[in-house]
């Protein structure tokens, strides 16, 4: 028989941790990171799919966390902004490639887009060949999917091909 | 807004799933990629008292691309379709029409077959089922059924579907010889829905005379329609073609309406504009699909 539930505990990697939490079965993915986790850095916005502020990494993948229920999550593995550093070996962390092209070419004023900017990015950067240069085509198309009412988009665009020039340059 | 609340199942099978459906009655809905669902829910317009999420179902994350045609499982992602060169050599319109299916966070998740049980008017692939006539296998409790396109699509938002009912899959007939085929559309920012869009297909003689061409069109009507322009053009040498001429009949044929987003002498204008102009595409690739 089927199980027909109004609430469940879900396993889930989050940034590479094991985690676990009861939740409602209406509870959005997006929510149970910030009020279950406490992993308060994915924004919710619109709620409903249109301004990309929630957009994280189910299994590689970058998702609206506003569209997809916890419970739908079972067993996969997220990442959130706060898993795009990256560990530098010496007991630290150093920022995405991603995060450090934000803060250089100043992509963000109040802040709240950028983790869906962010995560987005980060994934289709790592999603193509670093060794190709970047198209202005891609970087529509990485930007385009998220709002931000604050910069006008163009420190964004900067910042993407700033990260694409040194993910080249490490390519190398 | 959050979702109100609903229970929720997960079978692991095409018939658990119609067992479910059948239980909870007319207050359950299918959950696939959630990409329309959930927005629905999030804003109040729907409510359903169940979800049954067919996400664990094994099986229908295949596309099968065949000589006569591709066929879609329901639980294919818009960015799966999108990378599958088998799927767009036989029916070179699903990629096409799927690269303008909104943003790709969004394409990760949502299903082509939820976008034509979602029935939207301003979706590509209902545009695209009907231009290809294609058709979707409907699994209920007594068997599985074919049901074409104009039976499915009976209003906005709205399948002839009633009852526990699953899309198992979508079948797209495979470009004809001797044609080619365009899509193009103009939204606000790419990735929205589209304001205006046309999807073509234009089938050449083997003197490369114009002998069929047909159109359909988003976010003109409140079902998808199939419209013959062919009498435009027939018989005209695919190089010397008028295809404004096309254009210009497709303008009296449609019946697009007015709302927030453009008014329906604008859509009207867009369809003469969008028809001239993949049809000049589509011609090209039936042109060079044909010998000379
Ligand atoms: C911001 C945004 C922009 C978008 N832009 C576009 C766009 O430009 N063009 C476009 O076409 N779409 C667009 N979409 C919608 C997207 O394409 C959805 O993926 C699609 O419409 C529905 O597919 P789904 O798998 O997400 O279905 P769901 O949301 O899970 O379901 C949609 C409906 O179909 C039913 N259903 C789904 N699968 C089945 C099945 N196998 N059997 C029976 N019933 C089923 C559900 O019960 C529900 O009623 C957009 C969505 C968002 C959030
Ligand atoms: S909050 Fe999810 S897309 Fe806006
Ligand atoms: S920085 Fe304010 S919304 Fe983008």
């Amino acid at each position: 028989m089927t199980s027909i539930d109004t609430e469940r505990t879900v396993s889930l990697t989050v940034n590479g941790v094991p985690r676990e939490a009861r939740v409602p079965v209406r509870r959005v993915l997006a929510d149970a990171l910030r009020d279950d986790l406490g992993l308060t850095g994915t924004h919710v916005g619109c709620a409903h799919g249109v301004c990309g502020s929630c957009t994280v990494l189910v299994d590689g993948e970058p998702v609206r966390s506003c569209l997809v229920l916890a419970v739908q999550v079972q067993g996969a593995a997220v990442t959130t902004v706060e898993g795009l550093a990256r560990d530098d070996h010496r007991g630290g962390q150093v920022l995405h490639p991603v995060q450090e092209a934000f803060r250089e070419c100043h992509a963000l004023q109040c802040g709240f887009c950028t983790p869906g900017f962010l995560v987005t990015i980060a994934a289709g950067l790592e999603a193509r060949d670093a060794a190709e240069e970047i198209t202005e085509e891609e970087v529509d198309e990485l930007v385009g999917g998220n709002l931000c009412r604050c910069t006008g988009y163009t420190n964004i665009k900067k910042a993407v091909r700033h990260a694409a020039a040194t993910m080249r340059e490490d390519a190398r | 807004m959050k979702p109100p609340p609903f229970r929720y199942a997960d079978p692991g099978s095409v018939d658990e799933a119609l067992d479910v459906l059948a239980a909870e009655g007319d207050g359950a809905k299918v959950l696939a990629g959630g990409q329309s669902l959930l927005p629905l829910l999030a804003m109040r317009l729907a409510a359903p008292a169940t979800l049954v999420d067919v996400n664990r179902v094994p099986g229908l994350d295949r596309v099968e691309a065949s000589a006569g045609g591709v066929r879609v499982g329901a639980l294919v992602r818009h960015a799966g379709l999108l990378r599958d060169t088998a799927a767009a050599e036989v029916q070179p319109l699903l990629a096409r029409a799927t690269a303008d299916v909104a943003h790709p966070a969004i394409r990760n998740r949502g299903t082509t077959v939820g976008s034509i049980a979602h029935a939207d008017p301003s979706g590509e692939l209902t545009a695209v089922l009907a231009l290809t006539g294609g058709s979707v296998t409907v699994a209920r409790p007594s068997g599985r059924a074919e049901v074409g396109w104009r039976d499915l699509f009976v209003g906005p938002l709205e399948t002839s579907l009633s009852g526990p009912a699953v899309v198992v899959d979508a079948f797209f007939p495979a470009l004809a010889e001797r044609s080619g085929t365009a899509f193009a559309e103009i939204a606000r920012r790419k990735g929205d829905y589209a304001v205006c869009g046309a999807a073509v297909v234009v089938t050449l003689d083997e003197d490369r005379r114009v002998a069929a061409v047909r159109a359909a069109y988003l976010s003109v009507g409140p079902v998808p329609e199939v419209h013959d322009l062919t009498e435009a053009v027939a018989g005209k040498p695919v190089d010397s073609a008028d295809w404004a001429a096309a254009g210009a009949l497709a303008r009296t044929l449609v019946d697009p309406d007015t709302d927030l987003h453009a008014t329906a002498d604008y859509r009207r204008l867009l369809v003469g504009v969008l028809t001239e102009r993949t049809l000049a595409e589509a011609a090209a690739e039936a042109a060079g699909r044909t010998a000379a």
